[in-house]
């Protein structure tokens, strides 16, 4: 990995096929399984990620749940993963995950790592995004995917 | 002040406590540094930690290590995070 591949923006990893909103899912499996489709469709994975990912949650519980109604879908960088990306499943309906403080959850992130560092600025940028009350509040009523992007665009925009 | 973010992975919901545990150092004017680790060599990188930052679920598979352990609920709420870091850093002396 070089140097510069730490600086992928938020934007970058998240291409517009890896969004969906108002998605189907009856419960964690589905609503996981609906972020690692979204992981394999931009081309970031392929469907052995999206088990890997159920998988982390069924050994570890659901501790990726990170806060109310948020789970951050992921695995171990493997060779499932073709190259470093997130996606974005906004649930039609929140979905229990069994975690005690912040079930139900509406919105998964799925993340996949092709090493421990090539994600990090990226994924920093998300967390300090996360934390920004209003943004998310904006990005949780978005109706399209491409509003999500609009809003996540404006976000790094801001920050520079 | 050597803080410790642990998650099941080490590369995911790890980063994220770091990076918003690093903003709450800022605001308690704490000079700090935080690693990050999975649940598997925690216990092992936790010696050398005064603080470690993790989940309800990851702290009691965590068990006993000497650092403060800080059970964060919201890994973005950088409120929670700053006032459980105030008292763990207060109980560090």
């Amino acid at each position: 990995m070089t140097a510069n591949s730490q600086q992928i923006a938020l934007l970058d990893a998240l291409p517009e096929t890896a969004v969906a909103v108002g998605v189907r899912a009856a419960d964690w499996r589905e609503a996981i399984t609906a972020s690692g489709d979204l992981l394999v469709a931009s081309g970031a994975t392929t469907d052995a990620y999206t088990a890997e990912m159920i998988d982390t949650v069924e050994r570890l519980g659901p501790y990726i749940v990170l806060a109310p109604g948020l789970a951050l879908a992921h695995s171990r960088p493997s060779p499932s993963v073709l190259r470093t990306g997130l996606s974005w499943a906004a649930l039609a309906a929140p979905v229990p995950f069994g975690h005690e403080a912040n079930d139900p959850v509406r919105l998964v992130i799925g993340l996949a790592a092709v090493d421990h560092d090539a994600h990090s600025g990226a994924l920093a940028k998300l967390a300090r995004m996360l934390a920004d009350t209003d943004r998310m509040r904006a990005l949780q009523d978005a109706t399209s995917a491409a509003e999500v992007r609009r809003l996540i665009s404006e976000y790094e925009g801001g920050l520079q | 002040m050597k803080l410790l973010a642990v998650c099941g992975m080490g590369i995911g919901t790890s980063i994220i406590l770091k990076t918003n545990a690093e903003q709450a150092l800022r605001n308690l004017g704490v000079d700090g540094e935080v690693e990050v680790a999975d649940i598997g060599t925690a216990r092992g990188a936790a010696v050398t930690a005064d603080v470690v930052l993790t989940s309800a679920e990851l702290a009691a598979e965590l068990g006993e290590v000497d650092a403060e352990v800080v059970v964060v609920d919201n890994f973005v709420d950088v409120d929670e995070i700053t006032g459980k870091l105030s008292a763990a850093v207060r109980a560090r002396g």
